[in-house]
């Protein structure tokens, strides 16, 4: 298993101009982690809804690559989402899955089919072009290069440990979207 | 049945290119299925079909954050599936969407019995979504008032295709 805030980092180091989409319990962790906030498109998750939205990124933004921090929950509640985004085929789309086989916002109940499925061979079956699963640090640590070079759609599942989640924030989301739409306006026109 | 002129795909088609639709992110549905012949040979508009309706906001609203300007076209049984997509990632984001959507159930004579066509116009009102009805060619430039409309007020603002069986 491998620790959340530790994927995140290594994650993070790896990351140059990336758009990021996190959501759930990542979305918490990943702002004390970004060096690029001005690229991370927030949102509340809406039933599972972060590979859809940085699908439209993807394909708004072909030469910038985007990446989607999933959980597995919430990956589950839009699974036909794996099918659209194979179906687009764009190559600058990195989707990351967490997977702890909980839901943790609610308080740790377990997923349907915890431990029964295999997200990477659903993205692969689905027409994912790459799809790996890492259960450890090092290997992702040393995987991470090469993956963020390739062309996708690429789909990562992480085997995360459960993590104590901290309150989540009063504040909205809204403010991160003009944001970003301004940082990625500047990146057309420059 | 509307007689008179109909409503024709090409003419829905001129108003989405006066608005600057980049992209249709769509499912497809009984009301706008004419459209789709004419949608995938043109060249200045891309479809993106989906699985499930919920992922057409979500997919828009990146669109639009990447600088393009989407459009959703789904049912409105796809609209009520679509609810919390529509509120967290149209509504809270302030998204200046145009929504359009294919009046399953609509009647212009008659009781209308389908409850998808009883209550899409309440749950609109509901959420403060400003709706322009589309029957006929005469009437497919409420395309373009209710774009401009969404940019206007921030807000995702929905076209009713209300087209009957002919």
């Amino acid at each position: 298993m491998i620790d959340t805030i530790e994927a995140l980092k290594t994650i993070g180091e790896h990351r140059t101009n990336e758009v990021v989409v996190p959501t759930m319990s990542v979305f918490l962790f990943w702002p004390a982690i970004s060096k690029r906030p001005e690229l991370d498109l927030h949102h509340t998750g809406c039933m599972g809804k972060a590979s859809s939205l940085a699908l439209g990124v993807a394909l708004s933004q072909p030469r910038r690559r985007v990446i989607a921090l999933d959980a597995d929950g919430s990956l589950l509640m839009n699974l036909g989402s794996l099918v659209t985004i194979a179906n687009q085929a764009p190559a600058n789309f990195l989707h990351f899955v967490f997977e702890n086989g909980v839901y943790q916002n609610t308080g740790g109940q377990p997923i349907p089919g915890a431990g029964k499925f295999d997200f990477s061979r659903l993205a692969r079956a689905a027409g994912y072009r790459n799809a790996y699963e890492f259960d450890d640090l090092e290997s992702l640590n040393i995987s991470l290069g090469r993956i963020f070079k390739e062309d996708g759609p690429t789909f990562v599942c992480l085997k995360v440990s459960r993590i104590e989640l901290p309150e989540w924030p009063e504040w909205g989301t809204s403010e991160a979207w003009p944001r970003v739409k301004e940082a990625l306006a500047k990146y057309v026109s420059g | 049945m509307v007689t008179g002129s109909a409503l024709k795909a090409k003419r829905i088609v001129e108003e989405l290119k006066k608005c600057g639709i980049t992209h249709v992110v769509w499912l497809p549905d009984t009301e706008a299925r004419f459209m789709y012949d004419t949608l995938i040979n043109e060249k200045d508009i891309k479809l993106v079909q989906v699985c499930r309706e919920g992922e057409t906001v979500a997919i828009a609203a990146g669109l639009y954050v990447g600088g393009k300007e989407p459009c959703v076209l789904i049912q409105n049984t796809g609209f009520l599936e679509s609810g919390d997509s529509i509120r967290g990632l149209a509504i809270d984001i302030h998204l200046p969407l145009l929504i359009i959507i294919g009046y399953r159930g609509w009647k212009r004579v008659g009781n209308i019995t389908d409850s998808a066509a009883i209550y899409i116009e309440p749950i609109l009102d509901a959420w403060g979504i400003k709706h322009y009805l589309v029957e006929t060619d005469a009437d497919a430039h409420n395309i373009s008032i209710a774009h401009k409309e969404a940019h206007e007020t921030k807000r995702p603002v929905a076209v009713l295709i209300g087209r009957e069986y002919q």
